[in-house]
């Protein structure tokens, strides 16, 4: 089984799915002749032709706006926005358009198309490059959000976004494609949305993470297990609809919970996370919900985050904290 | 001596400028003689048209009644439009792709919505939407120029999956300040899509003349700086919108790429029916669209000095016309209202459990 990166597994989820559907389109800023800015998108122009793997003018609006208008008329777009925060250029037609087409028209039209958008924090990019907008989509009905945190998980997501029957908002963390290889099998497969999965059992406290702060769950629960701490680790990997019953069978088990993410706290997805906790595992908790999170700024200059983002050590200090009495 | 001072100016440079105001294309003028080229078969279409066209205006003119008596919520009047929706949507097949803003339920109706339907949305009803099996028809966009883009979009598409159709955005003088027409046009000359975007220029986007939406003299020349070709035409003679929009679709089947056509007409109603155009327009203005140059007015007086017309015909027209509205208020009337799940069944492809829990709980009377 060869060994892959994110950004390899990402490129080779979109070749097979180019190859095993007609209707799938890939296109973006620099996805052609240039492969993306990423290399997601490396070699797919030489093998596919320039008709299905397009390079767009430098326009936001009109790279989703015309995804939402292919994928009406039977096409299956993947369009790619090449930064999250150059999103905000096209919230329109992602939250008042492709979100809606199927409530809009009652099912008589449906807009599947997958936008993906490389985000998160870590690698010192100019401003915009680096944000965590996730909570925007999760807030908006009729998208599912997904995020990746491993290379398995970035070919078997991607493929399942694009077979999927509703409009999908693809986020790679940026921090991840080009992390680490494991084993990723060379066949299709579909990671399923909607499903968490737990990367490591534990009894004592539960760390929710998606995309690029797993590993930083992760870090932490192994520094902490030393002082005989035992964390579970949930990765969402589905972000709307949210994968409830996961997070109410871990924080059941372990009646503790660490939220963490990237994203501003104000209105964070981690706010949705803690008061699910209270509604469906409010009499298991043994402490108050912990969140780690970016601050309530916009995304600082690189001279800044690392202190801004949360870290291995703002995260073990909150499993100290709610490992108290 | 500063540069800037006026004394040392800069003459030798290249200027691009286009200041030309050409007067709309014509077949019929406002007496309704001909004087450009009528399509072949102009006897039939004509006699299609206008007893279409009496219906529209009777229908728009119910519509707002309608709303007056509580019976329908907000609804946006066509009147004076109807030449140039019916003269556009005359030219187009069922299979090619429609993007229509709120403003067409003229031509909507004309390419197959059911008058009942098209009373729904208004209606507030959760089914407006849920556009006619076998046409590719989007229903009313709301945001402005959002529909551009998707008619691009589903424009591309016809284009990947070889076929011969077209693809066609409709909206009004407004929407070309927004950035969605800018980058639809953009992106659809570039890749030389088969498109055309119709631009119904009716004077005002609610109270803003259309002066103070661009500062060139015409809608139609703004397909200059994209590399396509524009056209002007009367919006208000139906033969000079057909003629135009055929010219348009046949470059688009042919694979020539996107047209913007800019149709010139006025709304003779107000914006919706929460709009009091009184505000902003002089009597005077409404005065000069009003009579001389409304396109039902225009088409009747060619149909009569062909010998097609008479008072009798016209009669029995209308007549048939209010028949029809009736029908399409008593259907749209006893269409029954749909439960709250009307509003969870479709914002997925399955409805996720989050969501199906909500609604269990409403069942339940909890929050």
């Amino acid at each position: 089984m060869p060994k892959m990166t994110m950004i390899e597994a990402i490129r080779d989820a979109l070749a097979i799915a180019l190859r095993e559907d007609p209707r799938v389109v890939v296109f973006g800023e620099d996805v052609g002749r240039n492969g993306g800015v990423f290399r997601a998108t490396d070699g797919l122009q030489a093998e596919f032709g320039e008709a299905r793997v397009a390079d767009t003018p430098l326009a936001e609006k009109a790279i989703v706006g015309t995804a939402v208008g292919l994928a009406m008329a039977g096409m299956k777009p993947v369009a790619e926005i090449q930064f999250l925060g150059f999103a905000y250029e096209a919230m329109d037609q992602i939250a008042a358009q492709l979100a809606r087409i199927r409530f809009r028209t009652q099912g008589r039209f449906t807009a599947p198309a997958v936008i993906r958008a490389p985000y998160g924090g870590g690698v010192r990019t100019p401003e915009l490059h680096s944000d965590s907008l996730e909570a925007l989509f999760a807030h908006t009905p009729g998208l599912v959000v997904a995020t990746p945190s491993r290379p398995y998980d970035a070919k078997g997501l991607l493929l399942a976004a694009i077979h999927a029957q509703d409009p999908v908002i693809f986020l790679e963390p940026i921090r991840l494609y080009r992390a680490f290889r494991e084993e990723v099998p060379s066949d299709a497969y579909d990671v399923p949305l909607g499903r968490a999965a737990v990367r490591r059992e534990g009894s004592d406290v539960t760390l929710i993470a998606w995309g690029p702060t797993v590993t930083v769950a992760e870090s932490a629960a192994d520094q902490v297990s030393a002082r005989g701490i035992d964390c579970e680790v949930l990765d969402l990997r589905t972000l709307a609809p949210l994968d409830r019953s996961a997070i109410q069978a871990s924080v059941e088990k372990t009646g503790r919970a660490v939220i963490v993410h990237e994203a501003v706290r104000c209105a964070g997805l981690g706010a949705e996370i803690a008061a699910t906790i209270m509604e469906l595992a409010f009499y298991h908790l043994r402490a108050p919900i912990e969140r780690v999170t970016g601050l309530d700024t916009p995304y600082p200059p690189p001279a800044l985050e690392d202190a801004w983002l949360p870290s291995v050590t703002r995260v073990v200090e909150a499993i100290e904290r709610v490992m108290e009495d | 001596m500063s540069a800037a001072s006026g004394e040392n100016e800069v003459e030798d440079v290249h200027v691009y400028r286009f200041t030309e105001e050409t007067a709309p294309d014509q077949v019929l003028n406002e007496a309704g003689e001909r004087v450009g080229e009528l399509p072949e078969n102009a006897a039939d279409l004509a006699l299609q048209w206008y007893p279409f066209m009496v219906f529209c205006r009777k229908f728009d003119e119910r519509a707002q009644l309608l709303q007056r008596q509580g019976r329908l919520g907000t609804y946006a009047p066509f009147r004076g439009q109807e030449a140039a929706q019916i003269g556009s949507f005359a030219a187009l097949r069922p299979d090619d792709w429609i993007f229509p803003s709120y403003r067409e339920l003229a031509g909507m109706m004309y390419h197959g919505l059911e008058p009942w339907h098209a009373l729904l949305k208004s209606r507030g009803h959760p089914n407006a939407g849920h556009m006619p099996e076998g046409l590719n028809m989007a229903p009313a966009q709301i945001a402005i120029a959002a529909q551009v883009l998707h008619a691009v979009g589903a424009g591309w598409a016809c284009k990947l999956q070889g076929t011969d159709r077209v693809s066609v955005a409709y909206f009004g003088d407004g929407a070309t300040s927004e950035g969605d027409f800018h980058e639809g046009m953009n992106f659809a000359s570039v890749m030389q899509l088969p498109v055309v975007f119709f631009c119904q220029n009716n004077q005002y986007a609610i109270s803003v003349p259309v002066k103070r939406q661009t500062a060139s003299p015409t809608i139609a020349q703004k397909a200059i700086a994209y590399g396509m070709e524009g056209l002007r035409v009367d919006g208000n003679d139906v033969f000079a919108v057909y003629q135009a929009m055929r010219y348009a679709v046949d470059r688009a089947r042919r694979g020539d790429g996107p047209t913007l056509i800019e149709a010139v007409t006025y709304r003779l109603g107000p914006h919706t029916t929460a709009d009091d155009p009184t505000r902003y327009r002089d009597a005077a203005d409404v005065e000069a669209w009003a009579h001389r140059r409304d396109p039902l007015v225009r088409l009747r007086a060619w149909l009569t000095r062909q010998g097609l017309w008479d008072d009798a015909r016209q009669a029995a027209c209308e007549a048939e016309a209010e028949a029809r509205v009736r029908r399409a208020v008593e259907e749209m009337e006893s269409c029954p209202n749909k439960p709250l799940e009307e509003a969870v069944l479709h914002v997925y492809a399955e409805t996720p459990e989050s969501l199906a829990s909500q609604l269990g709980a409403r069942r339940k009377g909890a929050t």
